[in-house]
């Protein structure tokens, strides 16, 4: 597998290290609740099919990567830096 | 039809042309006291433990394709109880206990071999981690037994002692852990289900869970709409799709795992041996294949297959930990989707839905626990309580931290277990 | 025998080679089938499961039979495919898999036994006395199981890894390969072109067939010495063995297997190749007949036959008769009489006129049977409309059509397709994206069929490439269009083969199916059909077709197996290769490393780092000795210790200051300048990541140091909490590990000896416990702190790390001269259980700051990370299991660390168990054993007598729960 990264250009997959789905961006409040937080740590909606998902470009620049890509056929759509995604939503 | 050696005599003799069906093809009926989504390894033995400890007799077990095609027809076939915190202890337990009787009770020869398992450690902090282990599993009454050193060179004498990367301090031995013919274990619960009167429905897709006024009323599939009192979820690799379908989200992201197996090769390897470092494992099946695999993938996949990184990663630490192999020709390599979930431990609870049951998130463990989580999801869906076995195994764990069965110790993400 | 006169391999070399302890002579550079051959062998292998003769089948890797051991010690390489390796000078080999010789195999009896040895019978038996499956039942099985043997020693030989680049792979150098590649690389794309043989041009090399005028052979070598020109990378020997996301390939390339003596060379290299576009031509593999007796030596595929007769100028008999369904039967028989061979009879089970022949041809026939004897067919069976005829034939020849080779396009889940009108699968399009499969792989047989097919792939990959596409000529070369009908199996009396090597029958299948193993792979499974070494190659569409017969259906419906990497088995040597011994992974090493080990220190794995266990003196024998005396140096004098392992961030920027009160439990934006604080960090979920302490340098710059194991995993969290949760803040920071060395001194005389390296003297008052700052280190600009993991009166200095090898020098020199010296990773231990600090024995992953006693630091005020999920009910309260101290009861005993804790006069039972012992020690400052540990509730039970119990070691111990720290409760010493 070989991903996108906007700084580095096409890198291996053996550079990178995967955290699990983007939802990890949208950390809740402290006083969100318990539920809030339950869905933000635990609960997956785990599509099979498009999904977006967090990488580090660890053996390279070590920029946060959002990823849009297929579980199933594992295409590669896109990857944007992390804090720009974050910003851009 | 019995199984034996005399019934083998007899068809060898007559041309074998008297074998049947070792399960039938019915028609699926309208109505089903209880339907089992899933026709794997689990699906099939809650659906036989269902028939034989419960009494039921009207089951229907909807298998999308081919039973026994998920991950109990793809894993490194390794049978265990070798578990340290409460709610897996007694689990693995009941599981290994159950798997012990299972030819007699089945009456198919699942192949279960106790050669004994070995965890290699490699540092004093990894054996104070493996004594504990080894004595949660006393306490809990299975087996352990501490090697040092000269212990482990007298099980494994072919291990790399002297150049390895992180040299072997000793080793965990689990003298009932041991491997078991696979597909066997699928096709003898089928085998055994089916002869209690259990309808096995393949090539049934479930569509649709009906639900009214938060009461399960029965599925829809390729093959018509089915009703049924209750119903049992056991899909481990598509447990999030179908619990979708019941509204829910589940504390599951699904993985893909990879092993490997080499070319049939005389007995070299007596043992299953586990190398915690390399997260490495391997076996040597009856037929001569050795058996091995490794850490997941770790990016969400359903695909089914890997990439290469960790193919070689997987061969890497064969490589430093028992360089004897290094001729061993991998001849297949596969996938499998693992259902991994925040503390790495599984789920069977009842849901928000009456009537609707889930067993999922085996992570990549699912294959020894094929007995008990038959055992244990068969008696919550007949009691509405859970087996003395598995009332720690709940879906509400993570939002509560009550009972958090972390074994890895690498917390809340999904893919570090 | 040799046919004078044909034949391509280099005649001038002879080479001596031995097979079963035999010498015989064959043509440096042949495959080793074609030269026992020429020195009429034909007895090669026996089968698994029956243990039948066998002779060789094929002439490429997908050989099921001819398995044999190739070479002795530790270079001995089992299941070695006769078919592929290369004879040299010297080379020995060996059948396998036969006891006591291959001419007699005992094993052979079960071939009579096979009526109760049918499909899954394995599975219907063995399961009475329940304890005879492992002491009887399986050892039995296991030693008649497997193939070849491994030689049970290490690996000696090199294996290399390797990456390769390129816009286009072209995967098989037969006419479409070559044609591909050369239309690319004139094109102007960078091209890797890769085959399995020694030599370029696949079928090429095995027909008589000619292209552009030229033998196939010659044409094949032109191309190739232009390829080369243009820069194309030719690599012959090399077998791409798996596909895999966004254009990356496996390749093995054999380096040295063909070669007596390697030199320096490996003996494989394993290729990584990223390839921006791919052209699959891979070519068809020719696929036996089931009829009964159709694994006799003798027996073997017709194409086969061609490439030894026409390519290596050997045969395997005198009188060769030729059974198919297309008219490869009659190319066949052109060719043998070319050679000078006798046609016995070709069998063609299409109806029809008998063409003339200058040979006995049966139309609209059938084989149904062979006969002979251990050494192979000595005549055949006809069936045709007319009766049966036997023949005599030593060979028989025999083509069932050819299947593409679909392979590795089905390694990305893709389906192959089924075609009707060559009754064989086909690639599925944009199964593997950015790979085309074209030629013969994609169903097109002839040859000027197959150089179009290479020219098209080319142009549509260099227009995705962006390349130019030129105008391109395509060779003339033979266009007969392939007709074939369907022919499967051959019914009647008689096991008829499927799977050659697993000894899988048509009776196996339809009894399969007769059990409702009607599934493909359910089939597959119960019978082992496609699961031998050539994963089904040469047996998985007949099987399917069987199959598809017997249950009513048509082959499409019945679906097939998927093929899954690697195409052909690779040796784990290979795919692991440089990972033997030490590089499995990296060793760090500090900077005091080279010194400790003068002094005689074991040096232990520290996660990747190594570090020193202790610094043995003379007139110690014991660990225990060097142990004390270090913990004794520490808290009498001062000891010296490498601490650089420790993870080291630098943090700097506006918002650094905010960032460390987010991801620390506690507060540091209210941290001094010049001054440290311990930290304690959490984990998302509330449970306790790791620890340490951050020193303020500046007033937006602070350094943080982190346990050694959790360094790299700290470093990612703390890039994702700033660049996915708080990208606004601004800072910015490094790892700075590597960059510092870093050394404790510690001891009641740790400030005079650190205030005699500094260039200016500190005292309690300029340099207070806890206080940090930049100091003159002996002339170097390095950082002191004040900070103690003994509970000793401690610093940690820190200079560059080019300079930590003479500090480290400096530090423990003066230290003796105080009394004290070096102390390493047992006595640190010591130290810290003393004084009840925890390392990752503690805070293991699943252990919170409430239960660690440090519950009130998450500091009240302000959010941080795990700070809402550490709050959760399941995570605090008596029912937790908290850290303790344990103290035996009697000194003499000892504690061991995995034990477990029970109340007293408690039964020991999982229900009854309270905690478990983390970490224990002999305290040489107390005179007795300690521990830490967790108990439940038992922060409220200090004082209290529970039982540590160790099964595994049949240990009991009664122990008193106390405090964890145990030293210096005021924190006297390490103010003072």
């Amino acid at each position: 597998m070989r991903l996108p990264c906007p700084v580095c250009g096409e890198r291996d997959l053996r550079e990178f290290t995967y955290q699990g789905d983007a939802v990890r961006l949208e950390r809740p409040l402290p006083t969100a609740g318990g539920d809030a937080w339950d869905s933000y740590l635990h609960l997956r909606d785990n599509p099979a099919g498009l999904t977006r998902d967090l990488w580090q470009h660890g053996a390279g620049c070590g920029a946060w990567l959002v990823v849009t890509r297929d579980t199933v056929s594992h295409a590669v759509h896109s990857a944007v830096l992390a804090r720009e995604a974050r910003h851009a939503d | 039809m019995r199984f034996s050696a005399l019934r083998i005599l007899q068809e060898g003799l007559t041309g074998n042309k008297g074998w049947t069906p070792h399960w039938r093809d019915p028609e699926p009926k309208s109505e089903y006291d209880i339907v089992i989504i899933g026709g794997g390894g689990h699906g099939l033995s809650t659906a036989y433990y269902l028939a034989k400890e419960h009494g039921y007799r009207n089951i229907a077990v909807l298998e999308k394709g081919y039973i026994g095609g998920g991950n109990v027809g793809r894993n490194t076939t390794i049978v265990r109880a070798n578990y340290f915190l409460p709610g897996n202890s007694e689990f693995y337990s009941n599981s290994l206990k159950l798997w012990e009787g299972l030819e007699a009770d089945l009456n198919y020869n699942v192949m279960h071999s106790q050669r004994g398992l070995i965890n290699l450690f490699h540092s004093d902090g990894q054996r104070d981690a493996f004594v504990r282990r080894g004595n949660a599993m006393i306490t809990q009454g299975d087996d352990a037994v501490l090697l040092d050193r000269k212990g482990v060179e007298k099980h494994l004498p072919y291990l790399d002692f002297d150049n390895t990367r992180f040299p072997i301090y000793g080793g965990l031995l689990h003298p009932r852990g041991g491997t078991a013919r696979h597909d066997a274990v699928a096709w003898g619960y089928a085998r055994g289900a089916d002869q209690r009167g259990v309808d096995l429905l393949q090539n049934c897709e479930v569509t649709g869970i009906d639900i009214e006024g938060g009461v399960v009323k029965g599925v829809q599939t390729t093959r018509g709409a089915i009703r049924a009192k209750k119903v049992g979820i056991v899909v481990a690799g598509r447990s999030g799709q179908v619990a979708a379908m019941a509204g829910m989200r589940l504390p599951i992201e699904s993985h893909v795992l990879q092993a490997f197996v080499t070319e049939g090769l005389k007995p070299c390897i007596d043992h299953v041996v586990s190398f915690g470092m390399g997260h490495f494992y391997i076996s040597q099946s009856d037929k001569g294949g050795l058996v091995f695999g490794g850490d997941l993938d770790f990016y969400a996949s359903y695909a089914a297959r890997g990439n290469l990184p960790m193919k070689e990663h997987v061969m890497e630490a064969a490589m430093t930990l028992m360089p004897m192999i290094g001729k061993a020709k991998v001849l297949r390599s596969w996938g499998g989707i693992m259902d991994m979930t925040p503390d790495g431990s599984p789920i069977i609870d009842r849901t928000g839905v009456e009537g609707l049951y889930i067993d999922c998130g085996w992570c990549y463990g699912g294959f020894k626990a094929v007995p008990g989580s038959g055992f244990a999801f068969a008696h919550l869906l007949a009691t509405d309580r859970p087996h003395d076995s598995a009332t720690r195994f709940r879906l509400d764990r993570f939002r509560t931290g009550r009972g958090l069965m972390d074994e890895e110790g690498t917390g809340a993400q999904h893919n570090l277990h | 025998m040799r046919i004078e006169g044909k034949g391509q391999a280099e005649r001038s070399r002879k080479v001596r080679f031995q097979f079963d302890g035999r010498w015989m002579e064959g043509v440096e550079g042949e495959t080793l089938a074609a030269a026992l051959m020429a020195n009429d062998v034909r007895l090669v292998a026996r089968s698994f499961k029956y243990h039948r003769p066998r002779g060789i089948l094929t002439a490429g890797s997908e050989e099921p039979n001819a398995l044999v051991t190739v070479g002795s010690g530790a270079a001995r390489d089992p299941n070695v495919r006769a078919t592929v390796q290369e004879i040299y000078d010297g080379l020995v080999v060996e059948s396998q898999n036969r006891w006591p010789s291959l001419n007699w195999d005992v094993m052979s009896l079960n071939s009579l036994a096979a009526p109760f040895l049918g499909a899954g019978f394995y599975y219907k038996t063995f399961m009475w006395p329940r304890a005879f499956w492992e002491k009887l039942y399986e050892p039995v099985i296991r030693r008649a199981a497997g193939l070849g043997a491994l030689s049970g020693q290490s690996c000696t030989e090199r294996y290399e890894k390797a990456y390769a680049f390129c816009d286009l792979l072209v995967i098989g150098a037969g006419p479409t390969g070559l044609m591909a590649a050369l239309v690319a690389a004139r094109a102007g794309a960078d091209v890797i072109l890769c085959d399995e043989d020694s030599t370029p041009g696949g079928r090429l090399l095995a027909e008589r067939g000619e292209v552009d005028g030229l033998p196939g052979p010659e044409w094949a070598a032109s191309v190739v010495a232009k390829l080369r020109d243009l820069g194309v990378r030719v690599m012959t020997r090399t077998t791409v063995t798996g596909a895999y996301d966004q254009g990356t390939f496996g390749a093995l390339e054999r380096v040295a297997q063909h070669r007596a003596a390697s030199g320096d060379l490996p003996r494989e290299c394993f290729w990584r190749i990223a390839a921006r576009r791919a052209v699959l031509a891979a070519g068809a593999l020719e696929r036996p007949v089931a009829f009964a007796g159709n694994d006799r030596p003798g027996v073997m595929m017709a194409g086969a036959l061609r490439a030894y007769v026409n390519r290596w100028g050997v045969a395997p008999g005198k009188d060769i008769a030729i059974f198919g369904n297309s008219d490869d039967v009659y190319r066949t028989a052109e060719d043998l009489i070319a050679a000078g061979l006798k046609v016995a009879a070709v069998v063609d089970s299409r109806s029809g006129p008998p063409p003339e022949h200058p040979y006995p041809v049966y139309r609209g026939a059938v084989v149904t049977g062979t006969q002979g004897g251990r050494n192979g067919v000595s005549g055949i069976r006809i069936k045709t409309a007319g009766g049966e005829v036997r023949v005599k034939a030593d060979t028989l020849a025999m083509s069932g059509g050819w299947n593409p080779s679909v392979h590795l396009s089905c390694h990305m889940n893709g389906r192959p397709v089924w075609r009707d009108d060559i009754a064989a699968f086909v690639p599925r399009e944009g199964a593997v994206p950015g790979m085309t499969a074209v030629g013969a792989c994609n169903g097109v047989f002839t040859t000027r069929g197959c150089l179009e097919a290479g020219v098209s792939a080319a142009q549509v990959a260099l227009r995705d490439l962006g390349l130019d596409v030129g105008a391109t000529t395509v060779p003339s070369a033979e266009d007969v269009p392939y007709q074939i009908e369907p022919l499967w199996n051959v019914p009647g009396k008689g096991r008829a083969w499927l799977d050659f090597q697993n000894d899988v029958t048509v009776k196996d299948v339809v009894q399969a199916a007769a059990e409702n193993f009607r599934s493909v792979e359910h089939m597959k499974r119960y019978t082992t059909q496609g699961m031998a070494t050539d994963q089904g190659k040469n047996s998985n569409v007949a099987a399917l077709a069987v199959l598809a017969d017997t249950t009513g259906r048509g082959i499409p419906e019945t679906g097939t197996t998927t093929f899954r990497p690697p195409y052909s088995p690779v040796a784990i040597a290979a795919m692991g290769a440089g990972a033997q011994g030490h590089g499995f992974a990296p060793q760090r090493l500090t900077t005091s490393h080279v010194a400790s080990v003068a002094r005689g220190a074991p040096m232990i794995e520290a996660g990747l780092w190594y570090r020193s266990s202790y610094f043995p003196r003379e007139g110690e024998r014991t660990w225990r000795q060097f142990c004390d005396r270090e913990v004794g140096m520490v808290r009498g004098a001062v000891g010296i210790c490498d601490v650089s392992t420790l993870g080291k961030i630098d943090i700097q920027g506006p918002d650094a200051a905010a960032f460390l009160d987010l991801v620390y439990a506690n507060t540091f934006s209210t941290l001094k300048e010049g001054r440290v604080r311990y930290g304690l960090m959490l984990r998302e979920d509330g449970h306790v990541m790791d620890d340490g302490t951050t020193a303020r340098l500046g007033p937006q710059h602070y350094v943080m140091t982190t346990t050694t194991a959790a360094a790299g995993a700290v470093m990612q969290h703390l890039e994702f909490v700033h660049q996915c949760l708080v990208p606004q803040m601004n800072l910015r920071m490094i790892s700075v590990t590597e960059q510092w060395a870093q050394f404790a001194v510690a001891g009641p005389r740790a400030r005079e000896l650190v205030n005699g390296v500094l260039a200016a003297p500190i005292d309690d008052a300029t340099w207070p416990f806890m206080a940090c700052g930049e100091v003159d280190v002996a002339g170097v600009r390095g950082r002191l702190f004040r900070i103690s993991f003994s509970g000793e009166h401690a610093y940690e200095i820190a200079v560059p790390a080019r300079f930590g090898a003479a500090l480290f020098d400096l530090l423990v020199t003066r230290a003796e001269a105080f009394g004290g010296g070096a102390y390493g990773m047992e006595a640190l231990n010591v130290l810290r259980i003393e004084k009840g600090h925890i390392t990752h024995a503690e805070i293991h992953g699943r252990t919170t700051a409430f239960d660690i006693g440090m519950g009130r630091m998450i500091a009240p005020g302000k959010d941080c990370i795990g700070k809402a999920m550490a709050a959760r009910p399941g995570l605090v309260g008596p029912r937790r299991q908290q850290m303790v101290g344990l103290q035996p009861l009697d000194a003499d005993k000892s504690l061991t660390a995995g034990a477990q804790l029970f109340a007293q006069g408690a039964v020991v039972a999982r229900e009854t168990n309270e905690g478990y012992v983390t970490s224990v020690c002999h305290s040489p400052f107390l005179g007795h054993g300690l521990g830490l540990g967790f108990l439940r509730d038992g922060r409220a039970r200090h004082g209290e007598v529970v039982r540590m119990v160790d099964q595994l070691r049949g240990l009991e111990v009664a122990c008193r729960v106390t405090d964890p720290v145990r030293v210096d409760p005021d924190g006297g010493r390490l103010r003072g």
